[in-house]
Order: structure tokens, then sequence, then C-alpha cells
């Protein structure tokens, strides 16, 4: 647990108290302290390449009156820059008259330990960790050209002082290990790339050769696309695998379901709650009380204690994700999804972890059912345009189906489709839910956060895929 | 107010000396202070004010090939003194890299030019608010536009290079910028477009009804898009993304992958990778440039350099790490590009659209489809139809798809080139592109 005002000039009531002052007839905000510890130690091309520590603190000072947001961030912890943003956030805020809405529940969960992984684990046994990747892929034979190993560990303390001096804290670890691969045969080259990671040590991730496992499946990856052919163009049915795939979901869904662009009215959802937005059978939640993983939180970047928001059920359009801002705006309540970078960004909603549920049908009996079409099993990333809801994402494991066989694997391909209809078009459900394995970073508004997401197998009746055999 | 140099010295030059104390053979640091301050408008109201302002230390140090680094926002000599510590106990435990230097010191810079990056007007809040006042009335004027934001941003930054071979060199640069996003509706179908201007100096910012019109427009524009059969075609990128073409390039040619041996470039040096009319240019000394430095990320003088000449690759992105490992010298290109475009083409846009009877036009791409190591590019996009030299309809939820390898051998340049951003490109057409649609 950090100390904030230890080696500062001002003492916490102080603070409190011009937390308060300014914050008088605001409708919300908070002051925002934080303290964040990172390390990346990165293996490249047989040496250790770089070994950083990122130590920074600072504050985020925010006003809110009506729909308008006053920021203030620095990373001086004194009386003086508090004064300064202080007396800068009522600059902005001329004529306030709201009510400031006192309540933030409380909470006892806890989803994962203070730890700090950065110190749990010795930096020589990073090291050696990181050469024996290097080694153990290297000795599967010449065809292997690069391999890159790094570990990124952090530890996130922050403390919320709100108007009615009310202080809420959370302590967050975070770790993430990954290795990529590039292997050649006959004058051609192909990456594969894994990795783990979530709210615990390094080594509960790494320990008994489980490294191993994560080398093996990276150099699966890239052998499989040594194979690979041009991928088809045009619309067909496709097959996703469970876990990692669910970026769909969060591109496809969970941006267009986040409050923000739902109270301004430019998300392609803002009209449809309550509606059938996907097939009878797609339940779709987002869940931050997830134990020890990548998008879970004890408490969101507000101070309110996350929860398991139902997005769409048996089909319909339930809830949309929430921060206090939004959800006022809109007349409900939080659902715990307020989040920011760090101190240097305001609050926005954002999703946790994103999940669809399981259904009933195998994988075989999704594959088996398909003439022509593809079965993805690996994307690398993707990206949507909220307002008009076209999605993509890029296959890095894919093959092709032909009369419900699997065939040859396909070059790495961009899956183009509309957000709002997407979820119409699942006509399968699998009964193989599985989570990701915990990598996923999130981008909005310049922004990065992690996050997780889970899906079963699932078959999509028609989407348009990006290659260059017509 | 931002700091000035002598502050910013101080720190580094005491980060130099406790490093070398605690038995650095060799040290750089690099201190930063910016100011930043955003307004931002919603529906023509008030949605956001934002002040930043942040510090930044970014230390690296050597003990004879060994190196390890630490950032930090906290400039305190109590803060810094135990990160130093920290630094060198993780020094000392780094393997060995023989390529681990600073760089040579006679490729260091050695003036300062006055490249023109720093205009120290400040625009208050009010007169923020004034301009996106006029930027959301412009944007609103059609009914059809919905939703409007926009925001102004203005930046101040200053920072100093130092290494402890005598180096230690910085200045201020500023920047002011304006965007607004308009998203338009018909029929329930709702389309986004946007509008950004970016600048050195107050007084070349675009006039703020112009970014309002151009933003309305374009999401106008765009309403009612369809969605086309799969086919071959030429393909037309609008300048807002012809100039991605030249990032891959960009990342194609830097060192780090060409020596890793991760770039569908690799052994192409001295080749014909373009038609013999293109050349490709980085120069780091254009006056109030946006990607102008008077040295590189690591004090390296840098001048302008013929990456393309005649649609041969004559050079490569060098820094000192990666130079060392490919036996060459570095050219100052620590930190990537700086103001990289390509030399305009012979053919106006409308000659340039009238070439074939059809093409698509594609005004916005998305995702990250682009593969250096194979040069497979593959990619989401939305633009317009061309048909007889006229932009006749929208079209969405579509894909290209290529290999950049043929993509730059075919590839034609209009002769439109606007300095709007670091990196800059015409409007530029690919023929024989997979489009991927229905």
């Amino acid at each position: 647990m950090s100390n904030f005002f230890k080696n500062s000039d001002i003492e916490a009531s102080q603070a409190e108290a011009i937390v308060s002052e300014t914050l008088k007839n605001c409708d919300d905000g908070e002051l925002y302290l934080e303290n964040h510890k990172s390390e990346s130690i990165v293996l490249d091309d047989n040496k250790i390449k770089s070994s950083t520590y990122n130590s920074d603190q600072g504050y985020g000072f925010r006003a809110v009156t009506g729909e308008v947001v006053a920021y203030s961030h620095s990373n001086d912890i004194s009386k003086e820059s508090l004064k300064k943003s202080s007396d800068n956030l009522k600059d902005t805020l001329k004529s306030k008259k709201g009510t400031y809405h006192h309540e933030i529940p409380k909470t006892n969960s806890k989803y994962y330990e203070n730890i700090n992984p950065i110190e749990n684990k010795t930096f020589n046994s990073k090291i050696d960790l990181l050469n024996n990747v290097n080694n153990y892929l290297r000795s599967k034979g010449s065809i292997v050209n690069q391999v890159t190993a790094n570990f990124l560990g952090e530890h996130k303390s922050v403390e919320i002082i709100r108007s009615d001096n009310q202080v809420l804290k959370d302590d967050r670890p975070l770790v993430r290990f990954n290795v990529s691969v590039v292997l050649e045969k006959d004058g051609k080259k192909e990456t594969g790339v894994y990795g783990v990671g979530g709210r615990q040590t390094y080594d509960d991730y790494l320990k008994d050769g489980s490294w191993k496992n994560i080398c093996d499946e990276a150099f699966r990856i890239a052998n499989v696309n040594l194979d690979s052919r041009p991928a088809p163009a045009g619309e067909m049915k496709v097959v996703l695998g469970p876990g990692w795939p669910a970026i769909l979901i969060h591109e496809a869904i969970g941006h267009g379901l986040e409050g923000d662009f739902n109270r301004k009215k430019t998300s392609a959802f803002h009209n449809l709650m309550g509606q059938q937005v996907a097939s009878e059978g797609v339940t779709i939640v987002d869940d931050g009380t997830l134990h020890q993983r990548r998008g879970s939180l004890t408490i969101d970047d507000e101070g309110t204690p996350t929860e398991n928001t139902v997005l769409i059920e048996n089909g319909i359009l339930k809830n949309y994700m929430q921060d206090r801002l939004n959800a006022r705006l809109m007349g409900t309540k939080s659902t715990g999804s307020g989040r920011r970078e760090s101190y240097k960004h305001v609050v926005l909603p954002r999703m946790r972890n994103t999940m669809m549920l399981s259904g009933k049908y195998s994988q075989d009996e999704m594959i088996s059912s398909v003439d022509k079409g593809i079965f993805a099993v690996s994307f690398g990333g993707g990206q949507v345009d909220i307002t008009s809801g076209k999605f993509v994402f890029n296959c890095t494991e894919a093959y092709e189906i032909t009369n419900g066989k699997i065939g040859s694997p396909i070059k790495g391909a961009t899956l183009i489709g509309d957000g709002p209809s997407i979820l119409k078009e699942v006509s399968l459900v699998g009964n193989d839910m599985k989570l990701d394995p915990g990598i996923g970073t999130c981008g909005k508004a310049g922004q990065g956060v992690p996050v997780g997401v889970a899906q079963p197998s699932i078959l999509i009746n028609k989407m348009t895929v990006g290659g260059t055999k017509l | 107010m931002i700091k000035e140099q002598d502050f910013l010295k101080d720190i580094a030059s005491y980060c130099i000396e406790n490093s070398k104390k605690l038995g650095a053979t060799e040290v750089g640091v690099k201190v930063i202070h910016s100011v930043s301050e955003n307004v931002s408008f919603r529906n023509k109201k008030l949605d956001e004010s934002n002040r930043s302002d942040s510090f930044a230390i970014n230390l690296t140090t050597y003990i004879d090939k060994k190196k390890s680094s630490i950032n930090s926002s906290d400039l305190s000599k109590s803060n810094l003194e135990k990160l130093i510590e920290r630094c060198i106990d993780a020094t000392k435990i780094t393997p060995i890299d023989e390529n681990n230097s600073l760089p040579d010191k006679d490729l260091m810079s050695k003036k300062i030019e006055d490249l023109k990056l720093y205009d120290e007007t400040h625009y208050s809040n009010d007169k923020k608010i004034e301009f996106l006042e006029q930027v959301e009335d412009a944007a609103s004027l059609d009914d059809k536009i919905v939703n409007t934001e926009s925001g102004f941003t203005e930046n101040k930054n200053n920072f100093v290079l130092a290494n402890s071979n005598g180096f230690q060199n910085g200045y201020k640069t500023s920047n002011f910028s304006s965007s607004c996003v308009a998203v338009s509706r018909i029929n329930g179908t709702m389309e986004r477009d946007y509008e950004f201007g970016s600048k050195r100096f107050l007084n070349q910012m675009l006039n703020p009804d112009e970014i309002g019109k151009i933003a309305a427009t374009k999401a106008i524009n765009k309403l009612g898009p369809k969605k086309i059969d799969s086919e071959k075609i030429g393909i037309i990128f609008d300048k807002r993304i012809s100039k991605g073409i030249l990032s891959t390039l960009a990342s194609a040619v830097s060192a780090s992958a060409i020596s890793r041996g991760t770039s569908f470039l690799k052994d192409k040096i001295d080749n014909e990778i373009f038609p013999s009319s293109i050349n490709i240019i980085d120069d780091p000394k254009i006056q109030k440039g946006l990607g102008s430095q008077n040295f590189d990320s690591e004090g390296v003088e840098n001048n302008s350099l013929k990456l393309v000449e005649s649609g041969i690759l004559k050079n490569y992105l060098i820094d000192t790490y990666y130079g060392k490992k490919l036996n060459l010298k570095s050219n100052g290109r620590s930190g990537g590009t700086t103001n990289l475009y390509f030399e305009n083409g012979n053919l106006s846009f409308k000659e340039l659209l009238n070439l074939e009877k059809k093409f698509l036009y594609i005004t916005e791409t998305i995702g990250h489809g682009g593969n250096i190591i194979t040069g497979d590019y593959s990619v989401g996009a939305s633009g317009f139809m061309v048909e007889n030299g006229e932009l006749t309809y929208p079209v969405s939820e579509i894909t290209i798809a290529g290999n950049f390898k043929e993509m730059f051998k075919n590839l034609i340049l209009a002769n439109d080139l606007e300095m709007k951003y670091s990196t800059n490109a015409p409007t530029l057409l690919i023929n024989e592109m997979t489009v991927a649609g229905k």
C-alpha cells in the first residue's frame, strides 16, 4: 500500500479538505492517486535486448457538473500543485449547481492478492528463464530463425479520495509473459506468437516447465503457417474456435455497449435496448469479478466495486456497461466499469472480462455442417467503428473447411462484419467455453487497459473473409 | 509554464554524475517536461477540459557492454538516487552484448539550427472555446448531422538529452491541434467521419469553419454505403491513408528488422522495389515540420536521406545498436523517420481517377493487417466507387488485400502532396488488388 503523502508537504487531511472544497456543488469527482511500478525485460536475437524499470506516480483531479468534465493531472503531489489544479477545475466549471452523489457501495471481496510480481522473482531467474526459452526453441532445429521473449510485470496502487472524505484503495498486480518465434523453410518465413498472464506472480504461469508449453504453442502456430496457402476472398461460413477468438465479441458487441457511446447516441446499439440483437441461445456478460484474471478489478477507477454485468441474455440486449458519469446521465447505476489507463487519463466506461457463455453444440458438429468456409483458431487484434458498427479482426491461425472437413492452413487474413447483425448470424453455440490466456489490451480514446475475453466455439453463417483468392 | 533548459540540464547532470559514481562506464539520459491543455466540445457545448503537466526521465546506464534502463516521472533527487542505484544493480547482472554503447562521438550533433519548432503563444481556454464554437457551428449546419465532437489541444515541450561523452542539448517544441468528428444519420443508419489539423505555430492552424465543414461533408457523403462483389480492381488510396504505405516501408527498412532478418525487404538494398519514377525522402530539417528534429533520440546528427531513389532502395533507417550489428554507421534514425514523404508524381488527382473506367477509392482502413515479415496485407476498408472518373456511391464492409512487394511495384502517384502529418504521401493508385465483399 502506497502512502502518497509521506514525502509530500501536504497531509492526507489537507488534501481531503481541498477535494471537498473544490467539488462543492459538483455532481461528481474525486482525487485519484496512483503509484505505478513496472518492468520489461526483453530477449531478442539471442541477446537480452533491454531491461527497463519504470516508476511513475501522480494524481488526476476530476470535477464533474452535468455533462462537463474538468480534469487536471500532475506528477507533483504537493500543496501548490493540488491548489493549482483545484483553481483550474473551478475556473472551468464556472456555474455549478450539482448535487454530489455520495454513495459508493463498499465491498469486502478481493479478486487478487496484494503482491508485487516484479520483486517476487529475482532478476537473475528472469534472465535465466529467457535464455532457457531461447535455447529450448532454437534446439528445435535450424528452421528457427528468430526468438523473442519478454517479461512484463507491474504493480499499481490506487487511492481515490471523494468529497465526503471517503477513501477507497486497491493494489493491483499484473504480469504477462510472451514468446514469439519466426521459422524459415524453403525461403518462406512465418511467425508464431503465444503468451500468458493475469493478476498473479510470474511463477504461477511459468513454474514446473509450463513455460515450455508456451514455447511449443508459438512454435506450433508458426509451423502451421509455413504451410499456409492464400486465403479465400468473399462471404462464407466461419467457425471460430473457443477462447481468444472472443475478441470478435469484444469488437463487434462490447464497444458498442459501452455507456458513453449510447448516451451520446453514436453507437449502432443505442436504440436497441430490450430488443433481439443476437440469436436465441447467445448470452454475453462482462465480468470484473473473476479471480486473478487480467481484466478483473476489485474496485474500478472511480471506487465502485465491479460486478458480473449481463449484456445480452438469450439474444436480448439487457444492459450497457457504465461508469458513474454516463450512468447518472442515463438514469441508471454504475456497473463498476469506470476505468482509466493511468492518473493522466479521464475515466471512461470500459470492458473487463467479456464472455459469451456455453451452448450445447460440439465443435465437430459445427465443422461437419460447413460445405465451404474457414475455421479460425487464433487472432492477432481487432478494431471497430462504433458508429457504423463495422468491425475487423486478423486471423493468425486459420484453416479452410471443405465439405465438412478441415483442410489446409490459410494465410493471415482480415475478417470484416457488422456488429449489430453478426450475432444474429450465429447459428450454433458450442459447449466448450474457454477463457483467453490473459494477454489482451484494449485501446479506446488513446487509453490502453488490460482486458479478458472468453467464448465457446461458434458457427457464424456469413462473414466476409479478406483473402486474396477469388 | 514550461521549464527552461537549465532546470532540465541540472537533473540530467545529476543523473550522469551519480551513475558514474556508482560504477557506470557510460550513461545516457533524457529529461522532458510537457504541458498540455485540451478543451473538447460535444454538440456545441463544453464537454471536457483537461490540463496535464508532466515530467519524464529516461536513464540508461552501461557497465562496459552491459546495459539497463529506468524511466520515472518523479524528478526528486531522493527518488532519482534510489532509481539510479536500482538501474546500476540491474546493469551489473545483465548479460554482455558487444553492440551496446553510446553513439560514436564524431557522429553527434554539433550545432542547433532554429527549425522554428516552438511558438510561445498561449491560446487561452476561452480562445479555444471560441475556436471550437466555430468548428461546431460549421459542422452542424446540415440536419443529417446528429452528433459532433471536437477538440483543441495545445502542447508545449522542452527536453534535454545528455550523455557521459559530453553531449548535452535540447530545445522547446510546440504543437497546436484541432479535430472534429461528425456523425451523420439517414434511415436509422449512421456514419462517422472527421477532419484533423496539427501545426507547430498557432497562426498556421486551419480555419475552424473549414475543419467543421470538411468533417460534416465527409460524414454525409458516406451515408447509405453498399457492399460490393469480391473482385480484382485498382485501388486509389486517399491521402489520409496513402501515407500508411510509407509507414510500412519505414518498418521494413529499419535496421532492427533488417538485422533480425524479419523484413520482406531484407537483401533488397540497391534493388528496384518501386517503379523507376518513385523517390522517397526523409528530411529532419524542414522548417516548422511536424517530424523535424535537430538530432535523433541518441543525439546523432541527421540530415535529409533518400530512402528510395528512382525506385531503388538506397538506405536503411539506422541507429547505433543495430548499425553495429549490420556493420553500418548510424544515419541518425534512432526513434525512426522524421518528415517522410513521396516526391510528387506526374498525374493530377483527376487524371489518376480517369486512368481506368472503374476504381475503388478508399478513404479509411481498419485493422492491423500488414505483416512486415511476409509482406502480406489484408485490412477492412470503406470508401467510394469511382466510375468514369466520378465518385458514384459509398462502399463499406469490404476488405482489400495484396502483398506489399507487388503493391510497391504497381504504384502510381498523383501530384497532390501536402505536408499535413509527419509522414505524407500524395493520392496513390495500386492496380490489381483483391477486394472481398459479397
